[in-house]
């Protein structure tokens, strides 16, 4: 498990390092579409631009969902990233995924610590139903520990009730 | 609404007979916490004599620290030494109670502190009720190495403490809870314990991995918490004395939290998640057998037993929204306690098994109240942006919580309030801190 974390950890420092050095992140991660579409030559393996990418899986496909306060069920919209994350998850099937649950900090520490175990489980099972098996995924719950956003006003609480689909190097132990 | 304020009224008889050495009860001088009108006790502690070379500094900060835990109570006022008309030079002279009387001190503290040739002190005492003109109980004398210093000041504070309100003190206590820096999106955490006036500060684990709300053991001597150290947040227990830590169950894959101690020390209640279901367990600590208490879908978490272990308050969302509950300490049907608007979580039984305290949430706002263990006499104690998590001084009398404030560079600090809601105060802490636990009275 934490070997998994460790290489987890890894490539997490690989895209904040490659988010602020490659000029192409941005364009060619976000707007520019599957790596395909990148013209030859700018294509790193690994990168944003690389479709089979931890990072081309959290800037183009879309890494997380957004919940309703005190809520677990997934919005239509969530469903819509979901299910272009189980695809993903097809087709790059030697990663694993542990899914971070985390709730705004408008609740009780513990009561938050449940909810965010709640979130994270509504988007297992969701990938579980489209043909993910259920030991390439962990859950995790942070409550209301690891906010994104930290005013006190719905729009950063918005960002912060979230599963974040967290890609993940490991082999299945 | 009746003013449910508990106050104080201060009940000063004369009584012809000298005092019995059942003081607390019956001493002449006495607060009385009641409903009432509230007039904080007027006292008076001269720096305490130094009986043997080299005590004149621990014998003035002696005296220091009994005035800080005397007045911080809000229900006693020292009087300023410059009033002072006399001052105590020897600790066996007769006290000139016409002295003390004229600046109104209706309480004397006089104390010595000796140091002995192997280092060690003695610290004694003696509390006055000035306007009967005699002692209130008899003197007392502790013994103590130099560093536990303070601690002898919180005894003598303790003791006058329950001579004139007639309850147990909580000076001689200490508080663990968990100490946060740097900022919103980037907090560390650490594990973190001090005297309960903030004094004597340790840390017992490092910032590395997230820790969360540490509880007492009713001995005080181990601590249980939620930590993230091995990349999912786990119960551990923790031995204060070595400060050796272990996860309290051996199985991974779960995830735990929310630990107590039963009364007895001997077992554990806290919640599991397995999937997206959060349930209470009970473990019993020397064995690790486990049991399961409540099986619903719903959110079960935030356990606290009854002081006497035959009971669990608890909070659950099974009505729809946060609430508590009462079950037996094996589990079965619960009984819903709470029946306010808005939502109730992490409930805790006092120790004297009167109350629980619990965290509401009502319109945008947070409180820390108490109510009566079947959920009558609601009263909230405080407001704001953000409180919670109360935990109960060792007497029932105060309760310290987190204060989280607002915005984006919002901070979490601890606070104390009487039961009576009176008295509200930030407790000393180095830097933030969240999730406090009050340990029993030291032994």
């Amino acid at each position: 498990m934490k070997k998994h974390l460790g290489k987890s950890a890894l490539l997490l420092a690989f895209l904040a390092v490659s988010a602020c050095t490659n000029p192409n992140a941005a364009g060619g991660g976000l707007f520019g579409g599957g790596g395909s579409g990148a013209a030859a030559g700018d294509f790193q393996p690994g990168s944003a631009s690389d479709p089979r990418s931890p990072a081309y899986f959290q800037q183009t496909i879309g890494d997380r969902v957004l919940f309703a306060v005190d809520q677990s069920t997934l919005t239509d919209q969530g469903r819509a990233v979901l299910t272009a994350q189980a695809n993903w998850l097809i087709t790059n099937s030697d990663y694993m995924a542990v899914i971070e649950g985390h709730a705004d900090e408008q609740g009780t520490r513990e009561y938050n610590l449940a909810l965010g175990a709640r979130r994270a489980n509504a988007v297992k099972e969701f990938l579980v139903s489209q043909g993910i098996a259920s030991n390439r995924l962990k859950t995790i719950t942070y409550g209301k520990e690891r906010p994104i956003e930290i005013c006190s006003a719905e729009a950063c609480y918005t960002q912060n009730r979230r599963a974040v689909t967290v890609i993940s190097a490991g082999l299945l132990s | 609404m009746k003013n449910l304020v508990l106050a104080l009224t201060l009940v000063l008889t004369s009584l012809s007979l000298a005092p019995t050495l059942a003081v607390a009860q019956s001493g002449p001088l006495r607060i009385e916490i009641t409903d009432g009108v509230i007039e904080p006790l007027p006292y008076a502690v001269p720096d305490f004599v130094a009986e043997s070379a080299g005590a004149g500094q621990l014998a003035r900060d002696i005296a220091r620290v009994v005035a800080a835990d005397l007045s911080g109570t809000g229900l006693f006022r020292e009087i300023s030494k410059d009033a002072f008309i006399s001052s105590i030079t020897n600790f066996e002279s007769p006290v000139q109670f016409a002295d003390w009387k004229a600046i109104n001190a209706q309480a004397l503290i006089s104390g010595a502190v000796s140091v002995d040739a192997s280092g060690n002190i003695a610290v004694k005492f003696r509390v006055y009720d000035v306007f009967a003109g005699q002692e209130l109980g008899n003197g007392l004398r502790f013994r103590g190495t130099q560093e536990g210093w303070r601690r002898m000041a919180h005894k003598v504070a303790d003791a006058v403490y329950s001579r004139i309100t007639g309850e147990s003190g909580y000076f001689d206590s200490r508080v663990v809870y968990v100490s946060e820096t740097g900022p919103k999106d980037d907090r560390k955490k650490r594990l973190a314990i001090m005297d309960y006036d903030g004094a004597n500060l340790k840390f017992l684990t490092d910032s590395n991995s997230i820790v969360l709300a540490p509880r007492f053991s009713p001995s005080g001597d181990r601590v249980l918490y939620t930590s993230y150290e091995t990349g999912f947040p786990r119960v551990f227990i923790l031995d204060i004395g070595s400060v050796t830590r272990r996860v309290l169950e051996a199985q991974s894959g779960d995830m735990s939290f929310a630990p107590r101690f039963s009364p007895d020390g001997r077992s554990v209640v806290y919640s599991i998640t397995d999937g997206g279901n959060t349930d209470i367990y009970r473990m019993e600590i020397a064995t690790g057998t486990r049991t399961r208490l409540t099986s619903a879908p719903s959110i079960e978490t935030a356990p606290s037993f009854s002081p006497d272990g035959t009971k669990i308050v608890f909070e659950s969302d099974r009505s729809g929204t946060q609430q508590l509950y009462v079950m037996s300490a094996t589990g079965g049907e619960a009984q819903r306690i709470s029946f306010g608007q808005g939502r109730y979580g992490t409930p805790v039984w006092s120790p004297r098994g009167d109350l629980i305290a619990f965290t509401k949430q009502n319109k945008g706002r947070f409180h820390i109240g108490v109510m009566r263990t079947d959920g009558s006499e609601e009263r909230l104690l405080t407001a704001s942006f953000l409180d919670e998590g109360p935990t109960w001084a060792p007497n029932g009398r105060v309760i310290m919580f987190t204060r989280e404030t607002q915005g984006a560079n919002g901070a979490a600090s601890l606070y104390s309030v009487d039961v009576s809601g009176r008295n509200l105060k930030p407790v000393r802490t180095q830097g933030g801190g969240s999730d406090p636990s009050w340990s029993p009275l030291q032994q």
